[in-house]
């Protein structure tokens, strides 16, 4: 009685375990078109109703929990933004007068001069739910394909590029961050010789990025701006508009006289937005950086 | 409903409500940079109180749906938690701990075990970025934050998932026990009451 017991528990255990790790085999080999892939799909579909009334019947519980752990965060912050404050007062002006007077060259070269956020038709949303695990960054949003959006459209979130939209349903989509393991994006930093390198999360630390593969002896300097390079090589184009701010150079230390690598501080809150913007025609009137023919780039 | 239902009906619900309370608030509150993570307590809970077959199945539904929900890795969740449900349940049918820590040291442990079993098998599926020494650091204060809500939590559990188990002999003999039902030390007129006394010669 006893041995069969030891039988039975010991086969359920041996059962699951081979279930699980035929899923994991069969899922990671698979296409996204795969049958796993479009179970995982309809299952997604059935629980983001349930899951966007949840968020918005614990949205209470979850902002009375947030504010305390954000006036911790607040004050710790205080000072920092004041500097932040006065050094961005001084750039304001210097940039509004580079602002015109691009303008006016614009004019005079007969460019498109719509490249800001509101000709890439962002649809805006909300974030229903989040992954709590380190190793995936990613978050769901109460938009869909019937909102016009599609896999690759770049998000942003405080003005500042978060991830891209890796997987659509027709109500929902997931957002994957740009701290996931798998990301990688093609950035500019706005130095004198505006270096171009490409971002990749540094996993297990949400509050930073490095920037590789810059020339080492690029004139990088801490606080200096962090944006999307959008390139254009022949018919290959990023997924990302150019000039959408990603983050600011957190420091210049050896690694980018030793690798061509510096940290980056995104400049939005990864683990807090909750509202996002899908720019759903990433690639409409924005002038690209053209590639010489031959040369690689990728990101996303 | 059928007696033999009852735990697999409330097991179901209790993963699926779980999983939309974590992924639509719990996973939103930040807490010294990390959030904690309700489904590895849960899972956790469900082996101590049910036993080691209940807790990996309890353990393999959770992942699963952890991961088709967020639309991971399918297997990877299941694969962890399986081993976390199991070993729970081995504890309580091996040692039968009845100290009221216990849960938080499971809590605790589970937690480490999900962590850094995560980290084991995305080196092995490959990792593409750089990896942050201070993800070590975030994996220990999620055990930390999850010990201290790892209580809660087990009360929590224990309040749906009890009505519904079957009555447990050894559980029974130890409640006798620890009212003083069967204890050897106690003389029988103590564990039966006072015993009547024949008449008088």
């Amino acid at each position: 009685m006893h041995s069969k017991q030891v039988r039975r528990r010991r086969a359920v255990v041996a059962a699951l375990v081979a279930v699980a790790l035929i899923l994991l085999t069969a899922y990671f080999g698979e296409s996204p078109s795969s049958p796993l892939h479009t179970l995982q799909r309809g299952i997604v579909e059935v629980f983001s109703p349930i899951q966007e009334g949840a968020s918005k019947v614990l949205s209470p519980f979850r902002d009375v929990a947030s504010f305390f752990s954000d006036t911790f965060k607040a004050k710790s912050q205080v000072g920092q933004l004041r500097k932040q404050v006065h050094k961005l007062q001084a750039e304001l002006a210097q940039s509004q007068y580079a602002v015109s007077q691009n303008a006016q060259l614009r004019r005079q070269v007969g460019l498109d001069n719509s490249t800001g956020l509101a000709s890439y038709k962002p649809v805006a949303s909300n974030v229903i739910s989040r992954d709590p695990t380190l190793w995936y960054a990613t978050v769901e949003i109460d938009k869909g394909s019937d909102d016009g959006i599609h896999r690759g459209n770049p998000v942003t979130a405080d003005g500042a590029l978060v991830g891209q939209v890796t997987t659509v349903d027709p109500t929902v989509s997931f957002v994957t961050l740009i701290t996931d393991h798998t990301m990688a994006v093609a950035a500019q930093v706005q130095d004198s010789s505006a270096d171009t390198g490409v971002l990749v999360p540094a996993v297990g630390n949400p509050s930073q990025l490095q920037l590789q593969y810059l020339p080492t002896s690029a004139p990088v300097q801490t606080g200096q701006q962090v944006v999307t390079v959008g390139f254009k090589s022949g018919p290959l184009q990023d997924l990302y508009p150019p000039g959408i701010p990603i983050g600011q150079v957190a420091s210049v230390g050896n690694s980018l006289a030793n690798n061509g690598e510096v940290p980056v501080t995104p400049a939005a809150d990864l683990r807090h937005f909750t509202i996002a913007q899908v720019l759903t025609a990433p690639h409409a009137g924005a002038e690209r950086v053209q590639l010489p023919s031959g040369s690689g780039g990728g990101s996303g | 409903m059928p007696e033999s239902l009852r735990l697999p009906i409330r097991l179901a619900v209790l993963a699926v409500v779980t999983v939309i309370i974590q992924e639509a608030a719990i996973s939103q509150i930040s807490i010294f940079g990390i959030s904690a993570d309700l489904t590895v307590l849960v899972v956790m809970a469900v082996g101590l109180l049910a036993g080691s077959i209940p807790g990996a199945i309890m353990g393999f539904g959770t992942g699963l749906l952890v991961d088709m929900v967020l639309v991971q890795t399918l297997g990877v969740t299941s694969l962890l938690y399986i081993v976390i449900g199991y070993w729970a349940g081995r504890l309580r049918e091996l040692r039968d701990p009845s100290h009221g820590l216990v849960p938080m040291a499971m809590g605790a442990a589970a937690t480490a075990f999900a962590g850094l079993g995560m980290a084991v098998i995305q080196f092995l599926l490959g990792v593409d970025a750089p990896v942050s020494w201070l993800l070590l650091q975030q994996i220990f204060i999620t055990v930390l934050v999850n010990t201290l809500i790892s209580l809660p939590v087990y009360a929590a559990v224990r309040r749906i998932v009890e009505p519904a188990l079957p009555q447990d002999p050894r559980r029974r003999r130890r409640r006798a026990y620890t009212t003083g039902g069967l204890s050897p030390l106690q003389r029988p007129s103590q564990r039966l009451g006072a015993m009547p006394r024949s008449g008088t010669r």
